[in-house]
């Protein structure tokens, strides 16, 4: 009985093992993934169709291209509070750009995309130059940006008419699948080639493992850690695109508290707080894990402050698991 | 001329000087041993050489190149190795990814995709340089974290004997380790030596150095206070000298 007890225990670790290595994903958040989307089948009929899992992801979107960025800020052992901010005030920008200024509509594509680099290059300039705490510096954006965003919005109300073409990255449906998750999908397997299989992707791991190593080893960490910050405002900017196209304007008080919600999802899905460890697939499942939640307990009926505790006690239970391993590994 | 060449290296933390115009010379296939009470700036002195400290003032010549203004990593492709007191290991990093931190090697996957880390590749050198240190670790796809003191010393010293270097510096190497590893350490030292390549050792445990080195250097509150012949000297002189008694 012991021995059988053991070699299963074994097999589960082997697994593990086989799901970390080759698809840098955390077994156990895909479990809880899959007895979620069990669990809401049996519990309500509407869960398991096309169009309903189409919604989940829809919902998803946003949040799962900004943490994306949070994913790879935390491997390297940063933070990134200004994310969701940046989301607001770059979407302002690439409406600004093509509803006042009346540029042509891929204007919009890129000053979103400009603005929100632009927001993270500053981060990731302050982090490195001046040694301030991540916390602080992206704390401070947080506001900067934000108010750079209601400054830059006429009265500090939205800046509606957009062009169809960027509207459809929003609400266009090519072969049935919405715009965003489309988007979703080629920035996470971007980014997942990056972080799991490139060069800067180990050195991010390794700097937020231990950042004297990776020096002692000549890597350039203020350099990586300024890429780091860019490519957290560049997704950011792109959330913004997104969400600016979603719902047809450039709102500046769109993303509030969203940093909070990529941190979540990022952890959830098997990301260390505490560096050296994170997974862009990894991430994706945490998104969905919140996503089949929400929606799940939405077709039940739940009231949503019950979703806010769901959510809230996933988290906490996430961390813990992952505080189990980590201890033993940054032990001795 | 010789493989590295100190000259007149000066370091300040703030107010604190920690060295104060070191001179030092080291030739290849020698074992120099760097001795010195706590706080006398042997550490300081390496970082200078390894690039992870920039010098106030002097220079560095390592293979008749000067060197003062490259940074750690390109020190490191010159073949300047250290391995560190603490090891300087990514403990959550498997071994492959350890021993080749910095310096991967890369593929492109089906010939047109962006370069890739070549898993495979680092795994089967990581795992030949491990069997060549003579070494037992149970899997080389474990963070190195899992591993006892001298297996994870066994890493940091196949990291800096990976890629071919010609000056290996060792911190305090045997401080943390079992007497069998330590017999192990200094058995790699001669080999080291014998195969050409230069080694500086930093140790408290004189009967190491006085075991294993050509000649030993004694460093004083930031000043050299002495260079000598092993065969030459006892062990009661060179504490002298590191107390300041001579």
């Amino acid at each position: 009985m012991t021995s059988h007890a053991a070699s299963i225990a074994e097999r589960w670790r082997t697994l593990q093992f086989h799901f970390d290595t080759r698809l840098h994903l955390r077994l156990e958040s895909l479990i809880v993934l899959f007895i979620l989307v069990i669990a809401m089948s049996v519990l309500s009929p509407y869960f398991l169709s096309v169009s309903n899992i189409l919604n989940i992801l829809l919902a998803t979107s946003t949040i799962g291209i900004l943490a994306i960025g949070a994913t790879l800020i935390l491997s390297s052992n940063g933070l990134d509070l200004s994310v969701g901010s940046v989301l607001g005030f770059s979407g302002v920008a690439g409406a600004y750009l093509v509803a006042i200024v009346e540029l042509p509509w891929p204007f919009a594509i890129f000053g979103a995309l400009a603005a929100g680099a632009f927001a993270g290059s500053i981060n990731g300039f302050l982090i490195t130059r001046t040694r301030i705490p991540a916390f602080i510096v992206t704390l401070g954006m947080l506001g900067i940006a934000r108010g750079f965003g209601l400054i830059l919005a006429p009265n500090g109300g939205a800046i509606y008419g957009l062009p169809p073409e960027i509207v459809f990255l929003g609400q266009g449906r090519p072969l049935g699948i919405p715009a965003p998750v489309i988007i979703l999908a080629l920035a996470a397997v971007c980014a997942h080639y990056l972080l799991a299989y490139s060069r800067f992707g180990r050195h991010t791991l390794a700097m937020g493992d231990s950042e004297a190593a990776a020096r002692a080893t000549g890597i350039n960490v203020e350099r990586q850690r300024w890429i780091l910050y860019t490519l957290s405002g560049l997704t950011a900017g792109l959330a913004g695109l997104v969400f600016m196209a979603r719902v047809n304007a450039g709102d500046p008080t769109a993303g509030l508290n969203y940093e909070l919600t990529a941190i979540t999802a990022a952890i959830i899905g098997g990301t260390s707080l505490f560096g050296g460890k994170g997974s862009i697939l990894g991430t994706m499942v945490g998104a969905l894990i919140m996503g089949v939640l929400q929606n799940g307990l939405n077709l039940l009926a739940v009231p949503s402050f019950w979703q806010q505790v769901a959510i809230g006690m996933v988290l906490i239970l996430a961390v813990y698991i992952d505080q189990l391993q980590t201890s033993k590994e940054k032990k001795a | 001329m010789s493989l590295l060449v100190v000259k007149g290296v000066t370091k300040r933390f703030g107010a604190v000087q920690v060295l104060n115009g070191v001179d030092l010379t080291v030739e290849s296939g020698t074992v120099t041993g760097l001795v010195g009470d706590n706080g006398a700036g042997k550490s300081t002195l390496m970082k200078t050489i390894t690039g992870l400290y920039a010098v106030d003032e002097g220079r560095v010549i390592f293979a008749d190149r000067d060197v003062i203004g490259q940074g750690p990593g390109a020190r490191r492709s010159l073949g300047i190795e250290m391995i560190y007191q603490d090891l300087a290991l990514a403990k959550q990093q498997d071994v492959a990814a350890n021993i080749f931190l910095g310096r991967e090697p890369l593929r492109r996957p089906f010939g047109f995709f962006p370069p890739i880390v070549d898993t495979a590749k680092m795994d089967i050198e990581a795992q030949k340089m491990i069997d060549r240190l003579g070494a037992r670790i149970p899997s080389i796809n474990r963070p190195v974290g899992l591993f006892s003191g001298g297996q994870q010393q066994t890493v940091a010293i196949a990291r800096a004997l990976t890629f071919n270097p010609k000056l290996v510096i060792m911190d305090e190497p045997t401080a943390a380790l079992a007497v069998r590893e330590v017999e192990s350490v200094l058995k790699l030292i001669r080999q080291l030596k014998a195969e050409g390549i230069a080694v500086i050792l930093i140790s408290h445990r004189l009967n190491d150095v006085m075991e294993v080195t050509d000649r030993i250097v004694v460093l004083r509150q930031g000043r050299i206070e002495a260079d000598l012949v092993t065969r030459k000297t006892q062990m009661k002189e060179v504490v002298e000298y590191i107390v300041g008694a001579h």
